[in-house]
């Protein structure tokens, strides 16, 4: 390009060559996939690693698995030795799914997974959410959730919290500590940056020391430890104890997600809002919020994201979430050490549920996108 | 005259003094601080209480009682009739490094894959893409598990497993690799090679004298290379290359000699380092994409080559946005690793937290040393990082 530019001599046109002529996807294949030799290596490496990998899984996880007809992994192994033994899944779903919930009494479990399905379309569809009272029969339906699963009210048998197991614990503490570490993370924040010290000081220490700590040891401290700082002979029950620490835990990180977000903020909204006389409290939740939520929502969700892959965390204090479920079933004699099949499966439920997560802030980030971007 | 001077007259009344902006802060900070101190106040009494009740007895001298466990993995001497202090240091170690391996691999991992997300080759960036999503959207305690499975249960048996190259040998019981035994006069070597470091760091400000006075640049990283590489190479054979080698031998049922890592390791050490890999690599890449495209532009413009210009004027921009986040990763990666417990990795939180406290039922002293620990490593890295970030602040307006 350059030598032709030199060689250029005024009333003489260089000889270029002529535009290329390719389309479709030939054309993209050369300039995406083989514009120089080593992109050619690249390309050619990367599919033969594709290769290697996509087409033994395909056979392991699909053709040769096993779903049905098998009582044990012996039989797994003897319908087809190469594949996964998926009926290990099949055999056990309900304990994936309910844990060790009484078995006659799981309708109430999916009674709450519809009302749950209800309150997360609430939340998310904004024409459902436009419509008045939508919120209230949010709430009612969270209320209803609650007195379904845990019962001892209106009749139903109550069913103690070591029995709660599998998926439904994931989404117990993982929606809770979503829903109830949202509005402290807001708290925090606001009294981080207050320009009262000792709200500041106190939100700092305590945001800093949550952050500073493995979620693993305030697990512990949950498990162990409560007990020793309550009065005696206060016994709460393990689940409420994890859920509040999980709870603070993620407040924490929100909180430092959200003062970023507040931090955004120019300053002249703050004036704005002040000149128009308004109280702290007003123009926090009229101005301010709104903005800084908006810009944080990428953080938010990330960090729900991580509150709910942390759910799996409790099964090292003796809850059973579905690693739990899965870690006691592996060690079954009839299904012993079918490690790979058991953390495939699990893996895809979170990925799912995480992926969709963040595919939404994706989407919402688009949405609420009121153009000060350049 | 502002509105606090009109109501300082008159705070005649309870209500007035509420009223007042800067008397209701005080008072509200007032009623905050006894808040806290009752509620920490009756903490300390319930504990107190407790301990008193149920005849706990509180000290740290259980430290210095015999463990009486056994720990598969040791960076410094330790047996079972050592104490729980040592075990508990021998716990840190493991913790560190676990934590330092991992944050090295995980950053070659991130920022590989970060660059490559953003390379023009669409099988590269997509391939990219899978590994970031898979990766960053399973839990991190599945991962290290599924990784263990993996080496537990798909690695070759010790009797049958064939060396990968020789004295490289893949098992389920771990990674067999020859290790290098320093004899006599390799102690050289080690001096040869900080002498290069330290000759290499004055050959730089030479450098960047002779570019400031003379405007000639200097070949600083091949003569770095050369001096941090080269001149240990040189003495290596000079002293008559004092490296003895002891390579793994199947001696009944397990492998002798050399240097072993050990399945449980080899397992957190993969799972931390990709998962957080995965993180870094989004990192980089945001970062990369934060450098306005009129930077590279403008270096194009003023004549300098594009390798120079990813590399004087990209790449510094881009660490700015970079390395904070990247920080934040290395402390998760750091408190992440306390998960090894699930599949039996000896850090503190497994030592002193595990075995230790289930043998002295000192659960709040081993809680107390346990979170200072982790504390301290957090606090004293973002310490650091906040000193770096006032450093490389964008000095506006």
């Amino acid at each position: 390009m350059s030598e032709q530019t030199r060689d250029y001599v005024l009333g003489e046109h260089p000889e270029l060559p002529a535009p290329d002529q390719r389309s479709g996807f030939v054309k993209w294949a050369m300039e995406n996939l083989f514009s120089s030799i080593g992109n050619s290596v690249v390309t050619i490496v990367g599919l033969y690693i594709l290769y290697l990998v996509i087409p033994p899984f395909i056979q392991w996880a699909i053709i040769d698995s096993v779903v049905l007809g098998a009582e044990s992994r012996r039989e797994c192994q003897a319908i087809n030795p190469d594949g996964a033994c998926w009926a290990f899944i099949y055999r056990r779903w309900d304990q994936f799914v309910y844990g060790f919930y009484p078995a006659p009494e799981r309708w109430r479990v999916n009674l709450s997974f519809v009302f749950v399905a209800i309150i997360i379309a609430i939340a998310l569809v904004e024409k459902l959410r436009a419509i008045k009272g939508a919120i209230w029969v949010a709430l009612a339906l969270v209320a209803a959730c609650a007195i379904l699963i845990v019962g001892g009210m209106f009749g139903l048998d109550r069913v103690p919290t070591n029995k709660f197991g599998g998926f439904m614990l994931t989404l117990i503490i993982g929606l809770t500590g979503i829903f109830a570490s949202l509005p402290i993370g807001i708290v925090l924040a606001l009294s981080r940056l207050s320009s009262l010290p000792i709200f500041s000081i106190f939100a700092t220490i305590f945001i800093e020391f949550i952050r500073g700590v493995p979620l693993i040891t305030l697990l512990f401290i949950a498990s162990t430890l409560l007990s020793y700082f309550l009065p005696p002979g206060t016994n709460f029950d393990l689940l409420v104890r994890v859920l509040i620490m999980v709870t603070l835990f993620s407040a924490a990180y929100l909180a430092e997600v959200i003062r970023g977000g507040l931090a955004a903020i120019p300053r002249g909204q703050y004036e704005a809002a002040d000149a128009l006389g308004l109280s702290y409290w007003k123009s926090m939740r009229l101005i301010i919020l709104p903005q800084a939520l908006k810009i944080s929502i990428p953080g938010i969700v990330s960090s729900f994201i991580g509150l709910f892959k942390d759910t799996t965390l409790v099964l090292i204090i003796g809850l059973l979430d579905p690693l739990g479920i899965g870690q006691a079933a592996i060690a079954d004699v009839k299904w012993i050490a079918l490690s790979n099949e058991l953390y495939v499966f699990i893996a895809l439920f979170f990925f799912v549920f995480c992926f969709s997560m963040s595919r939404y802030s994706l989407y919402l980030e688009r949405k609420l996108h009121t153009g000060h971007k350049r | 005259m502002s509105v606090s001077d009109v109501s300082e007259k008159a705070p005649s009344s309870l209500g007035a003094m509420w009223r007042d902006k800067k008397t209701r802060a005080i008072i509200m900070q007032i009623v905050a601080v006894i808040a806290v101190l009752l509620f920490f106040g009756w903490l300390v009494n319930n504990t107190v209480s407790n301990i008193e009740n149920l005849g706990i007895k509180v000290g740290f001298d259980f430290l210095w009682n015999t463990a009486s466990y056994d720990i598969n993995q040791t960076l410094i001497d330790y047996t079972a009739n050592d104490t729980h202090f040592r075990a508990g240091l021998v716990g840190l170690l493991n913790t560190l490094l676990v934590a330092v391996c991992g944050v090295i691999l995980a950053t070659i991992l991130g920022f590989s894959a970060g660059v490559a997300r953003l390379s023009n080759n669409f099988v590269l960036s997509r391939l990219m893409q899978v590994y970031v999503e898979a990766v960053r959207n399973v839990p991190v305690l599945l991962q290290i598990l599924l990784w263990y499975g993996i080496i537990l249960h798909s690695f070759p048996r010790v009797k049958a497993a064939e060396p990968i190259i020789e004295g490289v040998i893949a098992t389920n019981r771990g990674l067999f690799l020859p290790q290098p035994l320093p004899q006599d006069g390799f102690g050289w070597v080690w001096i040869a090679f900080f002498a290069g470091i330290i000759g290499s760091f004055f050959f730089r400000r030479y450098a960047k004298k002779a570019l400031d006075s003379t405007g000639k640049q200097l070949p600083v990283l091949w003569a770095s290379l050369g001096l941090i590489i080269g001149l240990p190479i040189i003495v290596y054979f000079l002293m008559g290359q004092p490296l003895g080698v002891s390579m793994p031998e199947l001696k009944g049922f397990n492998y002798k000699g050399g240097f072993a890592i050990k399945p449980e390791f080899l397992a957190l050490w993969l799972a931390l380092s990709i998962y957080t890999g995965a993180f870094i690599a989004e990192i980089v890449r945001a970062g990369i994409l934060s450098v306005s495209h009129g930077q590279s532009e403008a270096a194009h413009a003023l004549g300098i080559k594009p390798s120079l210009t990813m590399r004087l004027v990209v790449v510094p921009q881009a660490l700015r946005v970079i390395i904070p986040p990247l920080i934040s990763q290395y402390l998760n990666l750091t408190k992440n690793s306390s998960l090894a417990i699930a599949i039996g990795y000896m850090d503190i939180v497994a030592t002193l937290g595990g075995i230790s406290l289930n043998q002295s039922g000192r659960a709040l002293e081993i809680m107390l040393i346990i979170l200072s620990v982790y504390l301290f490593l957090s606090l004293s890295i973002s310490g650091v990082m906040n000193i770096y970030n006032e450093r490389v602040k964008l000095v506006e307006r």
